[in-house]
């Protein structure tokens, strides 16, 4: 009887030791059809990080979390991609104007998600999909901003991100999007709060390893907007750095400031060659 | 009626006869409990979608009575065995009043 249990614990711990928190080997199909890339080699700009793997976040969740975004079914975020496709039919503002009305088909945001945030010549600022649409909205449709991060706004998102599902992540970060990024890689190292913990910190150093009783994932953003099953929503991925920077025990930068704008930048771009996922399902 | 509200059904196609088919079903509903509270501490009413129901060509394959614990978007996924060509109904009755239905025929190949 000892020696069973004695095997038992073994081989308990030699499961432990497996998946300890660490990335699985499954490949990502959905649908049956859409083939994506959740392993990749790393960009060279990220020679000095010590990853030369790109993993998506999706290589980190359970089994049972991972099959619900094999399927547009079950993925509960497609949900509020349908919304999105009503509200990109629905005409708002002074001007009697849809999203429809000047980019007719949502066919016609495929590649957008894989390339914001992205330098805006005209306005002369970095922007990401949230601020494009609102610039569409006040400047062309004559209706009001979206609040960032507002329901309607990340189902928005969403729906133009799930044009570009299995598109490679390829965010520029040369030219006028240079400063920007360099403010990003900033805000990436530095350490935060009471806990003193920067974004490399766990997502860098630390990935594949617990945090208290999660796994830390690289901390890609190709997935967002991501549904997670904690609050059965689309989240942002502004809020999700007020999220980790609030549990650094820090003062968080607000969504949409130009310092989020500039870290989504950066760390978007560390996802470079990654599949577009959004909206993908996380715990 | 609860804003928002779309019933989704997936059912194959086709089956052979007296084959069991899985079915799968999903709601997008807030599922309010009535147990919480807004910002000025008043109880939000209690609104959800009590009941569900899927019919095939008349006969009863499946009732389920939904609780306030369950959770935004009630999905279910279940089996059922397909004798003969038909229609699948589904019926989702919602605690004020309204009704959702979608339907789902199924050929036998």
């Amino acid at each position: 009887m000892k020696f069973k249990a004695l095997t038992a614990t073994a081989a308990l711990l030699a499961a432990t030791t497996v998946y300890a928190g660490g990335a699985d080997d499954d490949t990502l199909v959905i649908n049956g059809e859409i083939e994506m890339t959740t392993k990749v080699a790393a960009p060279p700009h990220m020679a000095d990080t010590g990853i030369s793997e790109l993993i998506s976040g999706w290589h980190f969740r359970s089994d049972e979390t991972q099959q619900l975004q094999t399927d547009d079914f079950e993925n509960q975020g497609m949900i509020f991609v349908d919304q999105a496709l009503e509200a990109w039919e629905t005409a708002e503002g002074t001007e009697g104007k849809s999203c429809a009305s000047c980019h007719e088909s949502p066919d016609s945001m495929a590649g957008v998600a894989a390339t914001y945030p992205k330098w805006n010549e005209e306005a002369g600022e970095l922007r990401t999909v949230q601020m494009q649409m609102n610039d569409c909205r006040t400047n062309r449709m004559g209706a009001e901003a979206w609040k960032y991060d507002a329901a309607a706004a990340i189902n928005m998102e969403s729906m133009i991100a799930s044009q570009s599902r299995g598109m490679p992540v390829n965010v520029a970060i040369d030219g006028p999007a240079a400063e920007a990024w360099e403010m990003g890689k900033e805000l990436y190292y530095t350490r935060t709060g009471q806990l003193e913990l920067s974004c490399a910190s766990c997502h860098e150093e630390n990935y594949g390893n617990y945090i208290r009783a999660d796994h830390l994932s690289q901390g890609q953003i190709n997935g967002f907007p991501t549904y997670r099953l904690k609050n059965a929503k689309l989240n942002g991925v502004h809020s999700r750095f007020r999220g980790c920077v609030r549990d650094t025990r820090a003062e968080t930068y607000s969504t949409g400031s130009p310092e989020f704008v500039a870290l989504e930048l950066y760390v978007k771009s560390r996802g470079n060659g990654l599949s577009v996922e959004g909206p993908s399902v996380r715990n | 009626m609860a804003s928002g509200v779309k019933p989704r059904v997936k059912v194959p196609k086709s089956a052979s006869a007296g084959e069991a088919i899985t079915i799968k079903t999903l709601i997008s509903h807030k599922m309010e409990s009535g147990q919480r509270k807004d910002g000025d501490g008043n109880t939000i009413p209690r609104s959800i979608i009590n009941r569900f129901t899927a019919d095939f060509n008349g006969q009863n394959v499946i009732d389920v009575t939904l609780e306030p614990a369950i959770s935004t978007n009630p999905y279910f996924e279940f089996e059922a065995t397909v004798p003969e060509a038909g229609e699948f109904k589904f019926t989702w009755y919602d605690d004020d009043g309204s009704v959702y239905e979608d339907s789902k025929s199924i050929a036998i190949a």
